[in-house]
């Protein structure tokens, strides 16, 4: 038993942090959202190895997996990284190393090299799809291996203007792929890569609503003095600091293949969520009206939360999972029954 | 990362385990806050520690183990598992052992560690006063100095299992100029000493699990003072980090809550399904003692790796005494209308054990520092916030 990173992993982690909290200002993600994407941001994150963190050794990447990019993401999360770079590590590399065979030695090699980016999307969307130059796309359960160009994609906007999401309808034609299982694996990838960015958003907005509330004057003394904002803060805090544990375990579970793989990401995304969505609302209330303009930067950070909240599988399809594991598979639960 | 038992920590669950099922009373014993209960509860600590699963975080010449922080959630665990009885000493094996080793002189270990450890010696807290709760540095119990013995003055109170408890350990102020939290000491009194008087405090529950101690002059010799004069605060600093600590609240109690509460949900689904909010309340339980488990497996290991507990500390009180309420809640409504009747009224049914245990979590937010409290320490200590 030890549940802790190695000092590799945090090294990493860190090395990637001052990377991310430098470059990805909120500035930065404001510009982004008035220009479209830049090709200038994606070529740095290819630059420090980035889209190939999670890529096979053999084709070119770090052959990292799941539990070494999990800390990465949160800090993805941090900065709300206007790029698909979570998507590609978590999502459709891993989706294209379980297809594997002559499309993984093909498009493998191009993501690590930041050639080519490959999407994965489920249900009908597809998020940045307009820049892949291959999409993994999901109907009836099967996965398609699509030509973005064969593919018709409609712009949807979000409230997060980083997520830049479309409807995919593709050619009834195109072949299936991969089945339910390589689906199932993409979405819970999904879904632990929102948990971790959920992570890292609810931290960032709870840094801008102390220093908020340090600076801001009222009554003679900082608002953050007052136990009404500060009791705010620590219930944040309180679910914050037990949503971290339940993303980690999901992300170990999956790099390790653990039967309950599933039901441990659900419980990730839930308490994630659920933690990011306590910051949001508990900042906003913390920065008064000035957390209600466009001008304050605490809505990138919201916006991504609540966006991330019903991705990859929304609130009610991961509590059914964790309903079914409790109330019909009779999953043993208790003292002793955690690992 | 490695989430998967050792095959030591295995072993050493299952040696418990056996333990535990051939000797784990079979009657359930009487509540600790009855004279009976209280013996029994008394005999039982000796069983365990003739067993040595009584402290098994202690050191091995001291009748314990020696166990990490792991093996010690194991045991909980199991203990648990077992449905074993509440431990009447947890605040002389919990906080006052590891305090006695780290801050006692050898004289001191030696007099009062192998008592506790049998349970011949049981434990109570003197902490908060009439007028010194949350604001625990407000502290005016007297303890002058009078050639080598303290002669005590004051009145403690909501002092837990004091009523049967053999001694307590708490602050007294020495230095009586002085205030806040300088010029406190932290001195052992045994409560059959004169000028003691114990009233006992009826809980919810209607059984003095508390009381008020009166000092009147009581002489207590110098040598049952832990740490150096005017020390105290930071003697007891140590302590309340242990309480809020791991060894008082380990997950496993609330696991096994969880997993009560959904078999009772799963019984009863039927009626309880006409409260939709129920089924979603007995969820978020599991999810929620998961979590802790979770997240103290982690601090378990970061702590064995050399790391400390910091303010941090103040989220686990908030998290598991309001889960323990919920849990508590959830199960209140799933048994409706009976859930008043206590579990021996004669047409009660199975109500079980519900309505003690709801009664038992409206404590939780408020001892051991009130989670008002707790969350001012989280935002001025962990976030920074302005005092």
């Amino acid at each position: 038993m030890h549940f802790d990173f190695t000092e590799d992993q945090r090294l990493f982690r860190d090395s990637v942090r001052n990377f991310l909290r430098s470059e990805i200002t909120s500035e930065r993600v404001r510009g982004l959202w008035e220009s479209g994407p830049d090709t200038a941001l994606w070529s740095q994150l290819v630059e420090l190895g980035l889209t190939g963190v999670t890529v096979p050794e053999e084709h070119g990447g770090l052959g990292m997996d799941e539990l070494d990019f999990v800390l990465l993401a949160e800090q993805c999360g941090y900065v709300a990284l206007p790029e698909p770079l979570v998507h590609t590590a978590l999502v459709a590399v891993p989706t294209l190393k379980e297809i594997g065979g002559g499309l993984a030695a093909t498009w493998l090699p191009r993501v690590a090299a930041g050639d080519a980016l490959v999407l994965v999307g489920l249900a009908g969307w597809v998020e940045d799809g307009d820049r892949a130059q291959l999409l993994l796309l999901e109907r009836g359960g099967e996965l398609h291996a699509v030509d973005p160009d064969a593919a018709e994609l409609r712009a949807n906007a979000s409230v997060d203007p980083s997520r830049r999401l479309f409807t995919v309808r593709f050619n009834s034609a195109a072949e299936a792929i991969a089945g339910t299982a390589v689906v199932g694996a993409a979405r819970d990838r999904g879904a632990l890569g929102a948990a971790a960015q959920s992570l890292g958003l609810a931290q960032r907005m709870v840094d801008m609503a102390v220093a908020y509330t340090g600076e801001r004057k009222q009554f003679g003394k900082p608002v953050g003095s007052f136990q009404a904002v500060k009791h705010h803060m620590a219930n944040v805090a309180v679910r914050l600091e037990y949503a971290r544990a339940p993303v980690y375990r999901a992300a170990w579970s999956l790099a390790n293949g653990h039967p309950r793989a599933a039901l441990h990401v659900s419980q990730a995304k839930l308490a994630a969520c659920e933690a990011a969505a306590l910051a949001a609302k508990n900042c906003i209330q913390a920065h008064g009206a000035m957390g209600y303009t466009w001008e304050v930067d605490l809505h990138i950070y919201m916006k991504k939360a609540w966006a991330l909240a019903g991705a990859w599988g929304d609130t009610g399809f991961h509590k059914q999972r964790v309903s079914d594991a409790l109330f019909e598979d009779k999953l043993p639960i208790g003292a002793g029954a955690t690992f | 990362m490695d989430l998967t038992f050792s095959k030591q920590q295995f072993a050493f669950r299952m040696e418990a385990r056996e333990w535990l099922e051939a000797n784990v009373p079979e009657e359930k014993l009487k509540s600790f806050d009855t004279e009976d209960g209280f013996r029994q509860h008394r005999e039982w600590e000796a069983k365990l520690n003739e067993g040595r699963w009584g402290m098994v975080t202690w050191p091995e010449e001291l009748g314990g183990r020696g166990c990490d922080l792991i093996e010690w959630l194991v045991f909980e665990e199991e203990y648990y598992r077992a449905g074993a009885p509440l431990r009447v000493n947890q605040n002389g094996i919990f906080l006052l052992g590891p305090t006695l080793m780290e801050y006692g002189t050898e004289a001191q270990k030696a007099r009062f560690l192998p008592k506790m450890a049998t349970g011949e010696e049981i434990w109570c807290q003197g902490w908060s006063e009439p007028n010194a709760g949350s604001d625990m540095a407000a502290i005016r119990s007297r303890a002058e100095l009078d050639g080598d013995h303290y002669v005590i003055n004051g009145q403690k109170t909501w002092s837990t299992r004091a009523v049967w408890a053999d001694w307590c350990f708490g602050m007294f102020r020495t230095d009586p100029e002085s205030e806040r939290h300088r010029g406190l000491t932290f001195i052992l009194v045994p409560l059959d000493s004169p000028g003691i008087t114990v009233r006992p405090i009826p809980q919810l529950d209607g059984l003095p699990g508390f009381a008020e101690i009166f000092f009147d002059d009581v002489r207590v010799p110098v040598d049952c003072r832990l740490g150096a004069e005017g020390e105290g605060w930071s003697v007891a600093m140590a302590t309340a980090g242990f309480e809020r600590g791991l060894l008082l609240r380990s997950p496993a109690r609330f696991q096994e809550t969880a997993r009560r509460l959904v078999d009772l949900y799963a019984t009863h689904r039927d009626s309880a399904d006409r409260d939709p909010g129920v089924k979603a309340a007995v969820m978020q339980a599991w999810l929620d003692a998961e979590a802790y488990c979770l997240t103290t497996y982690q601090t378990a290991c970061r702590m064995m790796a050399g790391g400390k507990i910091g303010a941090e500390a103040s989220t686990n009180k908030i998290f598991w005494s309001e889960l323990d309420q919920a849990m508590h809640a959830a199960a209140m409504s799933i048994l409706g209308a009976r859930a008043e009747l206590w579990p021996h009224a004669p047409d009660a049914g199975d109500v079980g054990g519900w309505l003690d245990g709801w009664l038992f979590a409206q404590s939780g937010p408020i001892y051991a520092g009130t989670n008002e409290i707790q969350r001012n320490i989280i935002a001025e200590r962990m976030l920074g916030m302005p005092r």
